[in-house]
């Protein structure tokens, strides 16, 4: 993965294998951390689950042995100075949480997070995402709970719904001024 | 400067031509692997590629969907697709250049790229 972008959108998608309707995706730059978090409502996971989620030989799939997503976003987050943790509650979902120090020489770009946030978009029509970027004080947001309600039936894969959300991220976090 | 009047206006004028494509999409499916190996080899950008490609060509009666790991990682990124009747095609290492030539020779005219096929890669 040569951006962290790359790494939510793959730990998002573990959110979406558990049944989230509901996934949150923030972005914090202060105080010098780079924070990432990832929140659903999803199935959860027992207490014993969490604790093999670390192993990188461990994995829910039925096709590989193996599950990078989880060890390869931990290596990101203390490569960088920081740390990934995770807590889950079964049955109620999942909140993934990865620091990185900012000024960090080894800490990977933040990159296309627009991307990420619009093929998440794309390609799960029937889930909400809530997408949170905060640079110091000012923050951008962007609900499709909240998009849903001006579009009514308009579903959000409408071509033009598309590029006006990608435009709006694009506006939102360049706004920001993001040093990530 | 994007604002809810916008998109209010994108709504109004959806509706008018949702009417016109309901019932298009003839099941004709193409499947982007999206698991840590497609994500990690490019997955995003082809994902975005075909959406774009599709769109521009009002290919109505497509839908592009995700799946997780097909257990062939080292041909990612892959993409399959599945139309109703045909066998199933899946192609290997796919690049945003491949798209256009897959989505015109495959979807529009129903020949498959042959030498895009994982098939082909493992020759």
């Amino acid at each position: 993965m040569r951006e962290l972008s790359l790494n939510v959108l793959d730990i998002a998608q573990n959110s979406l294998a558990a049944g989230a309707t509901l996934v949150t995706l923030e972005v914090q730059e202060t105080d010098g951390w780079l924070t990432l978090i990832i929140a659903d409502n999803g199935r959860g996971m027992t207490a014993e689950q969490l604790e093999r989620i670390r192993d990188p030989f461990y994995t829910t799939r039925t096709t590989r042995r193996v599950g990078m997503g989880i060890p390869l976003f931990r290596m990101a987050a203390t490569m960088a100075g920081g740390s990934l943790a995770v807590e889950s509650t079964l049955g109620s979902g999942t909140t993934v949480t990865a620091t990185f120090r900012l000024d960090h020489i080894d800490r990977m770009p933040l990159g296309d997070m627009v991307g990420t946030v619009t093929a998440l978009i794309r390609l799960n029509p029937s889930v909400d995402f809530c997408y949170r970027h905060t640079v110091e004080a000012q923050s951008f947001t962007l609900d499709t709970r909240v998009l849903r309600e001006v579009l009514g039936e308009v579903p959000l894969s409408e071509p033009d719904v598309m590029a006006w959300i990608t435009a709006n991220l694009e506006e939102g976090i360049r706004d920001l001024g993001s040093n990530a | 400067m994007k604002s809810i009047a916008e998109l209010q206006a994108i709504r109004d004028k959806a509706r008018a031509q949702i009417a016109v494509r309901e019932g298009m999409h003839d099941g004709t499916r193409v499947v982007v692997g999206m698991a840590t190996c497609g994500i990690a080899a490019g997955a995003r950008p082809v994902l975005n590629a075909f959406v774009d490609e599709i769109g521009k060509r009002h290919l109505g009666h497509v839908a592009v969907v995700q799946t997780g790991c097909i257990g062939m990682c080292q041909f990612e990124p892959i993409v399959e697709v599945i139309a109703p009747g045909k066998d199933k095609v899946t192609y290997g290492k796919v690049t945003p250049e491949m798209v256009a030539k897959i989505v015109t020779d495959h979807l529009v005219n129903g020949n498959p790229v042959a030498e895009y096929t994982v098939a082909n890669l493992m020759k």
